[in-house]
């Protein structure tokens, strides 16, 4: 509790908080929100990407419940076989923990990033792309799994339901682009962090933007693999 | 000042906390597929689970719970639109189902209900 009124008075000296806050910054002739503009920005694109997700995992649950067809069991789908024993789902539970370490390593990022420490600030980033690159890299060898060994098309499969193929396909495809272009977007940060790009403005908020776009495809992530993977 | 303002600067304590609770909870929902337990609790733990890891990730990694609240209305109450396009598709995707299985039923063709 402590904690939170010193970062809350921290972040709006003076300002009326609660219910009337809101009144208070939207009728207040200036900006709404009292917030950096890219902070906004990048929140107004994730919530749009949130429908994005939400429509296809809305879709995939539309496609599933009227299929007279069996859904394919994704704990078998997705086992691997580990000293001649099957696994359930195993990979698919490597790749969770790696992406929630991921998110970790940029919380901590972007804490260095406010201490102004540009080396760790890098490092951090560094780490959390190098795991995003090795969630990809899973994601490639389950997809290549799927298709050469299984079967596995968007317009059917030999488990079962047609569905299952096009609506893994889709989701799955769209949320390895995110990391894909993620991984892209923190190296970028990354490198101007290194080089003093912040250190000279005394800005470093755009890690915690990039950190935002990172959490979310974390996030994403949580809704995939209990709706698509365990359900 | 504008940034000075803005800055979200938390304890590393409280990330930490957060991450090993997001472990946790994913070891947890990992677990209600490895044990194989019954569909109808499976669906409530997994979907609990989900809730939950999310809202850690939303209001401490993502620093929600540190906005002030005309954001964070900004950013939450648009995404409950979509629970009306969830039960729409839900009756949905029930009447097709449906009428599926009646057609195959008297057809005699195709998959059986």
């Amino acid at each position: 509790m402590t904690q939170r009124s010193q970062a809350q008075s921290q972040s709006a000296p003076r300002l009326p908080r609660g219910l009337q806050g809101v009144v208070a910054d939207w009728s207040s002739d200036e900006r709404s929100f009292k917030v950096s503009w890219g902070k906004v920005m990048m929140w107004f694109f994730l919530i749009s990407d949130t429908f994005i997700f939400a429509t296809f995992l809305i879709s995939y649950m539309t496609v599933r419940l009227s299929t007279t067809a069996p859904w394919p069991d994704t704990s078998e789908v997705f086992a691997l076989q580990i000293g001649g024993a099957n696994v359930p789902l195993l990979l698919i539970a490597i790749m969770t923990f790696i992406l929630i370490s991921s998110s970790g390593t940029m919380v901590l990022a972007v804490n260095f990033a406010y201490n102004r420490d540009r080396a760790k600030t890098a490092l951090f980033m560094g780490i959390t792309a190098l795991l995003g690159l090795s969630f990809v890299g899973l994601q490639a060898t389950e997809w290549t799994k799927l298709i050469l060994d299984e079967g596995v098309r968007p317009w059917g499969n030999p488990m079962g339901a047609t569905q299952f193929g096009s609506t893994f396909f889709m989701i799955t495809g769209f949320h390895g682009l995110h990391v894909s272009i993620g991984v892209a977007y923190l190296i970028t940060v990354a490198v101007r962090a290194l080089k003093g790009r912040y250190e000279r403005s005394g800005n470093y908020q755009i890690v915690e933007i990039a950190g935002l776009y990172w959490h979310f495809v974390d996030l994403v992530w949580v809704f995939i693999f209990a709706f698509f993977y365990l359900w | 000042m504008a940034q000075a303002q803005t800055q979200q600067h938390h304890p590393i304590s409280l990330y930490l906390k957060v991450w090993g609770l997001l472990f946790v909870l994913s070891t947890m929902s990992y677990f209600v597929d490895y044990f194989k337990v019954p569909d109808l609790l499976k669906w409530f733990l997994v979907s609990i689970f989900a809730f939950m890891k999310a809202g850690l990730i939303v209001s401490y990694f993502m620093h929600v719970r540190f906005e002030r609240l005309a954001l964070v209305y900004a950013i939450l109450l648009p995404p409950l639109l979509l629970l009306t396009l969830l039960g729409i598709m839900a009756v949905e995707g029930d009447y097709t189902v449906w009428i599926r299985n009646l057609f195959f039923l008297h057809s005699g063709t195709g998959v059986e209900p």
